[in-house]
């Protein structure tokens, strides 16, 4: 099937990702907008996701809804596979985490009424109570931590999962025989709490890395869907990108982006190539000329016969390169597994000492199993297993606050540790939209400028758009024209107090540029440059003030990227491919420095994946924002050192985390193995040593300022 | 004694009720779209062409 249509009875259900949605004004347009499309049942967006369901008649083309919200501004992709979606590391734990906290509450109260002095039968059926509840409630909310801990001892390793386990497997299974015998003490509120501090630090951690997304998928969106093409009888057809093969004829409109590689047969025009090389002008090409998936078609319609389609694209090639370099990342071992890793050998031999070794001095099994559960209770990583979610969520809200998303909380540890930066150029240092030459508009009479202004409010070209923000910033206003006309490639024509008047694209010259016409006067030459964003300079002081070297790493032309290396004093390396840059990065990093980088495009995929840790600005393309650890919206580029500090603050209270929460185990240990560890002392100084570490935590709070 | 036969039963139904509460939000996908729901209480639902 052509998308990700599945039948329901008469209706189909399509999913379509809009990423351009982002408010509750977005959200209303795009649902009246599907739903006045005929055959359109019901539309309901989803912001979280930033995608809409869309319920239809079955013959409804799911390419009719794209191009109905195309009319409204928004591009939108039907997605592929419904069940593509990463599902959510967060909802499975909520339920558990509820159970547990409550259970832990309930159980809580009946024991400290028990420590408050509760004597015999109310002692007894407090202790019944608390079993009835405890039980049930831990064999629920354990499960995340079984399974996971089963999984481990199958394979014959052990994680952080296996004392955990066991503690609370056996803490129970004491307690219930406490219980059923009458005994002094019951363990079970001590095993709830672990449960509940635990839970809670899974799901925080979990949803820090849920909003990072497979990026991939994305990744292949960006190629159109699929593509007109020519029959051999003059006939069009609309083939699913899927279908095309090589030796097929697409026509592709102005605005279209390619959906294969090929080569033009008819027809020339303008492209922009910028997602593929970073290449900030388009691109002329006619007959003959090369054209590759992924490039957007600007000015007029061509025909491109098909050389690769599908997986052997240009565009599928970067996917490729992209896949292997976030392998390449993930092999990065967090610091709260490497602890895990020394910490649940170590807790294991030392409570199976600690048993032993009261075996040796004469207590009963019994005796020596409690203290050998108190000791793994104890030491059960309640306070560690916070340390590092807890500081992480606190840090990205703070940054979140400045501006600056995180997508993945280990960009925190991975960013801390970088020494070296490399920038790409367009959109990234740029603002990566043209902006016209101030001195020439000040040359401009008045009524050049309102004339200027009115031809540019009527083309959705990039210049024309640059040109009429400049002007209307100015309080320039537009002057009325008639006759109006746009002619793609070539500019927009009208007639003004009779004269014809033009903005048009120049007769010769390079870079990009547009020429005014007005009859009556002479033809002025107005020259875009792509302007540097704010704070550029100051940004790059901090940042090597911070210890990090900054170059540049730039697809476009070598001239163009050279006067901003110049003009910012840092080394460059331009007209490089998008395998170039990933080399690169993999280079500096064989080289021993861990590489920060920064990018936006589709070009910058790879590299940003394969980098020790990698920021990309919001206005990025979807593989940018997929590809990088974190985003910045504003505009200015001092979120680059406020990210870098922040991260490092970030590591500091993490590792001060730690040695908080050791600190408290060579405190308690000793005494849970000597056997002075009641229930009450093991329940308060668990909580304790958990609350200690979330309030150092909230230190992070200001982490971003 | 007696008063706590009492109180400790309400307080496990009033927790198991505030349980049930949340198990039932979780079901009904009402976390399904966090930001999507604190957005929708600001389209007017007065306008015409309104989607279900």
């Amino acid at each position: 099937m052509a998308s990700a249509a599945t039948l329901t009875g008469d209706l189909s259900r399509t999913s379509l990702a809009v990423p351009g949605m982002h408010c509750a004004g977005c959200m209303s347009k795009v649902e009246r907008a599907l739903g006045a499309v005929p055959g359109v049942a019901s539309a309901r967006v989803n912001l979280t996701a930033r995608t809409v369901t869309v319920e239809h008649d079955a013959e409804l083309e799911p390419r009719a809804l794209t191009e109905a919200l195309g009319g409204i501004g928004f591009e939108s992709q039907a997605r592929r596979d419904l069940s593509a979606k990463a599902p959510s590391a967060v909802r499975p734990l909520l339920a558990p985490l509820a159970v547990a906290g409550f259970a832990a509450m309930n159980v809580m109260l009946l024991s400290v009424s028990v420590w408050s002095g509760a004597e015999g039968s109310t002692r007894e059926l407090f202790h019944w109570l608390s079993a009835l509840i405890a039980l049930p409630a831990i064999a629920f909310a354990g499960r995340p931590f079984f399974t996971s801990a089963w999984r481990a001892v199958k394979r014959g390793t052990t994680n952080m999962d296996v004392p955990i386990s066991i503690g609370v497997i056996v803490a129970s299974g004491l307690s219930l025989y406490e219980v059923v015998t009458a005994g002094q003490h019951a363990w079970f509120d001590g095993a709830l709490m672990l449960l509940t501090f635990l839970l809670a630090g899974r799901v925080l951690d979990a949803m820090m890395r849920d909003r990072a997304r497979a990026g991939v998928d994305a990744l292949l969106s960006q190629a159109a869907q699929g593509a007109t093409v020519v029959q051999p009888g003059g006939t069009v057809a609309w083939l699913d990108a899927a279908q095309l093969e090589a030796g097929m004829v697409m026509r592709v409109a102005a605005g279209e982006r390619l959906a294969a590689d090929g080569e033009i047969v008819a027809g020339s025009s303008r492209f922009d190539q910028s997602i593929l090389t970073g290449e900030s002008a388009p691109v002329s090409a006619g007959v003959g000329d090369k054209a590759l998936a992924g490039m957007l078609n600007l000015s007029a319609p061509v025909d491109v016969q098909v050389s690769h389609a599908g997986h052997d694209t240009t565009l599928a090639e970067i996917a490729r390169l992209m896949e292997a370099s976030t392998q390449n990342r993930s092999r990065y071992v967090r610091i709260a597994d490497r602890a895990a890793r020394l910490y649940a050998p170590a807790v294991h031999t030392l409570s199976a000492i600690t048993v032993i070794g009261w075996l040796l001095a004469g207590a009963s099994l019994y005796q020596a199993l409690v203290i050998g559960v108190a000791v793994l209770i104890i030491t059960c990583p309640c306070a560690l297993g916070l340390a590092v979610p807890v500081a992480q969520v606190v840090a990205s809200g703070s940054l979140m606050r400045a501006g600056i998303m995180v997508k993945d909380g280990s960009a925190l540890e991975r960013l801390a540790g970088v020494d070296r930066a490399l920038l790409d150029k367009t959109g990234t240092l740029t603002l990566g939209r043209p902006v016209p030459d101030e001195t020439v508009i000040n040359l401009f009479g008045a009524e050049e400028r309102s004339v200027a202004l009115a031809l540019a409010s009527h083309s959705t070209h990039p210049l024309s758009r640059g040109l009429a923000k400049a002007l209307a910033a100015r309080g320039v206003e537009a002057a009325l024209l008639e006759e109006i006309a746009e002619r793609p490639g070539m500019g927009v024509f009208a007639r003004w107090n009779g004269h014809p008047v033009s903005l048009r694209r120049p007769d010769g010259g390079k870079g990009s540029a547009v020429a005014l016409s007005i009859s009556t006067s002479p033809v002025r030459l107005l020259p875009f440059a792509d302007a540097l964003r704010p704070d550029a300079v100051e940004a790059l002081d901090k940042l090597r003030a911070l210890g990090i070297d900054c170059s540049i790493l730039s697809g476009d032309k070598v001239a163009a990227v050279e006067a901003i290396g110049i003009d910012l004093g840092i080394a460059t390396q331009a007209q490089t491919d998008p395998a170039q840059k990933q080399a690169r990065v993999e280079a500096e990093r064989k080289a021993g420095h861990r590489v920060l980088m920064v990018g936006d495009g589709l070009n910058d995929g790879p590299a940003l994946a394969a980098a020790n840790a990698s920021i990309a600005p919001g206005s990025a393309s979807d593989v940018g924002l997929q590809a990088a650890d974190m985003v910045f919206v504003q505009e200015s580029l001092l979120a680059l050192p406020r990210a870098v500090s922040a991260s490092r603050r970030t590591m500091a209270v993490v590792k001060q985390n730690f040695a908080l929460a050791i600190g408290y185990n060579a405190f308690a240990v000793p005494l849970a193995v000597l056997g002075h560890v009641t229930p009450l002392v093991a329940a308060v100084a668990m909580s304790a040593s958990s609350l200690l570490v979330i309030a150092n935590s909230l230190r992070l709070v200001g982490a971003a300022r | 004694m007696n008063g706590l036969l009492i109180l400790v039963p309400i307080a496990l139904l009033l927790g198991l009720a505030g349980l049930a509460a949340f198990f039932w939000a979780l079901r009904s996908g009402q976390f399904d779209d966090p930001a999507g729901s604190a957005s929708r209480i600001l389209i007017d639902e007065d306008e015409e062409g309104k989607i279900p």
